[in-house]
């Protein structure tokens, strides 16, 4: 036990260290959920307050959220697959480390920089006026959303990391899955204002109850029938995910 | 230390139809520099990765200080310094980080870790570099790194692939000190190689291996021993226009000589293998002579490594045209 904590904290040093050391990517990360935060915000504030009622970019801001996290978790496997392509991870297989300890690390610094971001995301929104219901617990709460949502989509990350060829495939798998599911979801629109099919889609999409959760505690409160369907679906979901996760990769990491 | 350190039995190993490793046996003294010489595509990445745990073969086993690599891979790790031909060095990270980061990983005590981090340096002649970035360092320092990574745990064996590969002259140099030092310190070396002079350098014990198969096996000196042979270059008269009719002339005449046991052309040179060359060279320009050839240049010389390679797997060593050793 203390051997695996050894070599897992290791690893995650080298991962935090490469985020410090690669400001530009991070920034570039943020690059995106920003601009959708000020001009989508901006570009839709008159077509949709009918529908969704008052403030488009409080209304639109858990949608963000949601959005940052999937795809920093969604890339989160990335730089193990350019590690598997340029030697490095086979070096790092040659030491006698356990071999979760390269899952386990990569996770937990995929999941540190995606809360920093959700953090940094949040602190815009303030700055541009959206006020959170909920005060400073809701603010706690939407970040353990964040991390149930992040959780389950960073394992299948990871399992893509090792089952797939090249990162030029991981690249194109995320190309498209992102945005369709954000759009597949009620991220940016409300659930009703969707076509039958799309919103049958969004009904069993983990995003949707994470998104759902996190826009009522900014807009109207604690609503514990919500949060409770939000948990139970989010956990399943990790459940799942993990589950298929170690099955997928145990013949990987042997 | 006469107890075999790296023992390799009957190891076999397919990539689909490809025949990667066709059965090798060998083994490897304690202390000694051991090398695996063969072109690229003959087996030995694949050898190494087998005995560094990264692959399982099909067939066969093998140990490393005693630990079967197969049945207690953990164990065998702890036991072994793995450098990959590639470099592995990460960019955003200093010599200082790479260093506990592989001390981390090898479970190096905290207590050890600075004097194991500050001896690797100096092992290597990276103190003074510990704070600067990689992707700041030459690829001969990234090569001493990498190097200096693999020791941090102190391993009996250490496995090196290639260690030279796209190094210049000094650095490689240098990096086969560092490998020399290593020997002497105890370590049992078990290197790849593409270099003749590289094997010849630095082997004790030399493996020839292609095709999957070890085409040879003993010390550089015995395995040029076993040639029983001795080589005459001769070249004609260059940039004539008969220059190469004389050498295709030459080649006739020469091969009929009684002490002449093979005439092979290389370029523009002639080689001839005899048995004696005090014997053979009056003859050999006496036939020149009575045909009318005129020569450049005449020299003879023991075989060195391309032609034991030559010799026991009946192909020249052709490495992209270069022609060294």
């Amino acid at each position: 036990m203390a051997e695996f904590f050894q070599e897992t904290n290791a690893q995650f040093r080298r991962w935090m260290l490469h985020l410090k050391r690669e400001p530009f990517t991070l920034a570039f990360t943020l690059l995106n959920p920003i601009i959708l935060l000020i001009f989508m915000g901006g570009a839709f504030q008159g077509l949709a307050s009918d529908s969704v009622g008052g403030d488009y970019r409080s209304y639109l801001l858990p949608g963000i959220l949601a959005l940052t996290v999937f795809g920093n978790s969604i890339a989160g496997g990335i730089p193990l697959l350019f590690e598997r392509e340029n030697g490095f991870l086979l070096r790092l297989m040659s030491a006698p480390i356990s071999r979760g300890s390269i899952l386990v690390s990569r996770f937990l610094a995929v999941n540190v920089s995606t809360m920093l971001q959700c953090l940094l995301m949040l602190v815009l929104g303030l700055l541009f006026g959206v006020r959170i219901a909920t005060g400073v617990g809701g603010v706690f709460a939407l970040l353990v959303i964040s991390l149930l949502l992040g959780f389950g989509v960073t394992v299948i990350s990871l399992v893509l990391a090792f089952r797939l060829e090249n990162h030029g495939d991981f690249f194109a798998v995320m190309g498209i899955t992102t945005l369709p599911l954000t759009f597949l979801s009620s991220a940016f629109v409300p659930l009703d204002s969707l076509p039958a099919w799309m919103r049958a889609v969004a009904a069993v999409n983990p995003m949707t109850y994470a998104v759902d959760a996190m826009r009522s505690l900014i807009l109207t409160g604690w609503d514990a029938p919500r949060l409770l369907l939000m948990a139970i679906v989010l956990i399943a979901f990790d459940a799942a995910m993990f589950w298929l996760g170690r099955r997928a990769l145990s013949r990987h990491l042997a | 230390m006469s107890e075999p350190v790296v023992r390799i039995e009957n190891l076999s190993k397919a990539y689909g139809i490809v025949t990667a490793l066709d059965g090798i046996s060998l083994e490897v003294k304690g202390g000694k520099i051991f090398g695996l010489l063969g072109p690229n595509g003959a087996g030995k990445t694949t050898t190494v990765k087998i005995l560094a745990t990264l692959i399982r073969p099909d067939g066969g086993k093998a140990e490393v200080a005693g630990v079967d690599v197969l049945t207690d891979p953990a164990k065998a790790r702890s036991l072994v310094g793995y450098i990959s031909q590639e470099l592995t060095v990460d960019p955003y990270l200093t010599p200082l980080e790479h260093l506990r980061y592989y001390a981390d990983l090898y479970h190096v005590p905290a207590a050890l870790r600075q004097l194991r981090i500050r001896d690797a340096l100096a092992l290597v002649g990276l103190a003074g570099l510990e704070d600067r970035r990689a992707r700041h360092l030459s690829g001969g320092t990234k090569k001493k790194l990498d190097l200096a990574c693999g020791l941090i745990h102190r391993p009996p064996v250490i496995i090196l692939d290639e260690p030279s590969l796209g190094l210049d002259v000094e650095v490689r140099r240098d990096v086969w000190n560092h490998i020399l030092r290593l020997k002497e310190e105890g370590t049992t070396i078990f290197l790849c190689t593409n270099y003749m002079d590289e094997a010849e350098r630095l082997c004790d014990e030399l493996a020839i291996i292609d095709h999957g198969k070890i085409a040879a096996l003993g010390s550089p000196a015995e395995l040029k021993g076993r040639l029983k042979r001795e080589i005459v270059s001769v070249e004609v008269a260059r940039g004539k226009e008969a220059s190469g009719e004389w050498l295709a002339t030459l080649e006739t005449a020469a091969a009929r000589l009684s002490m002449v046991r093979k005439a092979v052309k290389d370029g523009a040179i002639l080689k001839l293998y005899v048995d004696n060359n005090e014997a053979a060279l009056p003859k050999i320009l006496e036939a020149a002579a009575s045909l009318k050839i005129p020569l450049e240049s005449i020299a003879y010389s023991r075989p060195g490594l391309d032609e034991v390679f030559l010799h026991f797997t009946g192909r020249a060593f052709a490495r992209g045209g270069e022609n060294d050793g």
